[in-house]
């Protein structure tokens, strides 16, 4: 008998190979903060949440982006999720196992991976010019729910499919129609799922800047949008335009800009682990 | 062999059962595929009202199929088909006229592994009654509470009607499936295996139950334990490969089998 197990070797080399991408990627997630907080930590105090954008770097402050960067992502996540919960419902508890499903879940995948450019030209041509919503805050949503929309679909596809046959069983035979089904007991069950796959998909729009700058989203807005139709800016447009100043001032703006961005995307990441931790309990208690 | 022709007989006239008991379940000729593969084949048999009805075999011999013809709860499976005759009642199942749903509420099933939704006690059993609109607020406790004690359970879970259902035991989270099923007053229960899962205290708590259910509901149970069918059912259908070898009443066929191949799955040499 060998007195170690013969894949002892690749076993190590396996562990040490997962161990350097760990370190690869949060290391790299680590300079990049403290790069950030280096250049841009002197500019991070209460003036610079509260102040709209100014000529001079000491005095703009990103209080427009950020609210529109928070009312951006709560109106693409109303547009995005009935249509994509909707959508996924459909295909996975109506269409089944179809051959049309297959090929249009194909297709949801590749719309899933079409650089974010794109939806923005899609979104200047059908939102900002035919549907006349101009460069406001509802067109900007809908071109990020357009973006969201694909990743909605799959996350969610994917949570139904978690939902043990054992449930829907037990729902059909007590007489319970597919709808109650799902409603009562499909729906709940895949709730967190759907949630998390859809945090992690808004949090990675709203830091996209490609397709606010396509649609042609305003970098200067010294007020608060007041209405669905209200031109607005966002983190990545006010920080794109801070980094393309000369002036130094308005970069250490960038940095802090960046850090604001990242600390939005940690605080829906935290969310989103925090809702699939709950559910997990109420699964397998 | 004698046993062949005896069976053959009996596929052209189901075999009556010997006491007078009403037939609830009357199949004729049942077959059912899945795809291509044909599971069951040339069925018949009857299901008396108010007795134990045992389906024992090997695995994979169709048990399970059989008996989710008759709730319909196959038509939900893409792909499955059956063929032949199933009377309910005198009504034939699969009557367009007839809305599966409304079979299901006569008609209920208790799986074989616990499958308790993940919500409290009193949610699981007020389920049913509250999709088929049956009983609200007040009445509904007390119809819960009912089906609680039908099903042996009460008094294990009066004190914590709110607490997840996944925190009971697993014999405690099958008898309160069979409240939950019991709960839209159905008039025939199937059980599938209920007990595989189960230690053999809480299998004597389910045996027991199954036996005072009896006095209301028709029970059909399937188990490949044969020890439990000679325990609890009054009569036993013997099916090997989708074909219902033998059927009668439960003495009988474990006592003096008409067929060699029953012969050898009840005393172990096969399966
Ligand atoms: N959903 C299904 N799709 C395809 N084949 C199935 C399905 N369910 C059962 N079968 C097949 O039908 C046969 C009978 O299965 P089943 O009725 O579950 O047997 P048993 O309950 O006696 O173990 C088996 O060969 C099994 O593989
Ligand atoms: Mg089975």
């Amino acid at each position: 008998m060998p007195d170690r197990h013969p894949s002892k070797i690749v076993e190590r080399l396996f562990k040490l190979m997962a161990l350097g991408a760990l370190v690869i990627a949060l290391g790299t997630l680590t300079a990049l903060l403290v790069d950030a907080l280096l250049d841009g930590g002197g500019r991070l105090n209460w003036q610079f949440l509260t102040s709209f954008p100014s000529r001079k770097p000491e005095q703009a402050g990103i209080a427009s982006a950020l609210v529109g960067t928070i009312y951006l992502m709560i109106l693409t996540a109303a547009c995005a999720l009935p249509i994509g919960v909707g959508a996924a419902l459909y295909l996975e508890e109506y269409v089944g196992k179809h051959w049309l499903a297959r090929v249009i879940e194909v297709n949801i995948a590749n719309l899933a991976g079409v650089p974010s450019i794109i939806y923005g030209l899609l979104g200047l041509e059908l939102f900002v010019r035919m549907m006349g919503l101009g460069r406001s805050l509802l067109a900007g949503a809908l071109t990020m729910a357009l973006l969201v929309l694909p990743i909605v679909i799959i996350a969610t596809r994917e949570a139904l499919r978690t939902v043990p046959s054992s449930i829907r069983e037990a729902s059909y035979a007590l007489g319970a129609s597919r709808w109650q089904t799902i409603w009562h007991q499909v729906l709940p069950l895949a709730l967190p799922g759907i949630l998390t796959g859809s945090i992690l998909a808004l949090s990675r729009a709203i830091g996209e800047a490609a397709p606010l700058i396509t649609m042609g989203a305003l970098t200067y807005i010294a007020f608060l949008p007041d209405s669905l139709l209200a031109p607005f800016t966002a983190l990545p447009i006010q920080i794109f335009n801070w980094v393309s100043r000369p002036q130094p001032g308005f970069h250490a703006n960038a940095a802090a800009g960046i850090v604001v961005l990242l600390a939005v995307l940690l605080i829906m990441n935290g969310l989103a682990v925090y809702v699939r931790q709950r559910a997990q309990k109420r699964l397998y208690l | 062999m004698y046993a062949s022709v005896l069976r053959n007989d009996s596929i052209s006239n189901p075999p009556s059962t010997a006491h007078d008991s009403p037939s609830v379940f009357a199949i004729q000729g049942l077959e059912c595929w899945y795809g291509t593969h044909q599971v069951i084949r040339k069925v018949s048999l009857i299901i008396p009202e108010r007795r134990i009805t045992a389906i024992i075999g090997p695995s994979g011999c169709g048990k399970s199929t059989l008996i989710r013809c008759l709730n319909r709860i196959n038509d939900l499976i893409p792909g499955f088909r059956m063929s032949g005759h199933i009377l309910f009642k005198g009504r034939e199942l699969d009557d367009p006229a007839i809305d599966p749903l409304t079979i299901r509420l006569k008609v209920g099933m208790v799986f074989q592994k616990p499958n308790p939704f993940p919500k409290s006690i009193y949610e699981n059993v007020a389920y049913g009654p509250r999709i088929w609109e049956l009983h609200r607020d007040r009445r509904l406790d007390d119809h819960v509470e009912k089906s609680l004690r039908k099903a042996a359970l009460w008094d294990e879970v009066k004190d914590k009607l709110g607490q997840n259902a996944l925190t009971l035991s697993g014999g405690q989270q099958q008898r309160l499936c069979i409240a939950r099923a019991l709960a839209v007053e159905p008039e025939v229960l199937l059980l599938d295996e209920p007990c595989s899962a189960l230690d053999p205290i809480a299998t004597g708590k389910i045996e027991e139950l199954l036996l005072e259910l009896k006095q209301r509901y028709t029970l059909v149970i399937v188990t490949h334990n044969m020890q439990q069918a000679a325990r609890v059912s009054d009569e036993t259908g013997f099916l090997l490969m989708g074909e219902l070898i033998e059927f009668g009443p439960t003495e009988k066929l474990f006592t003096t089998p008409g067929d060699s191949r029953t012969e050898a799955y009840i005393t172990g040499r096969f399966g």
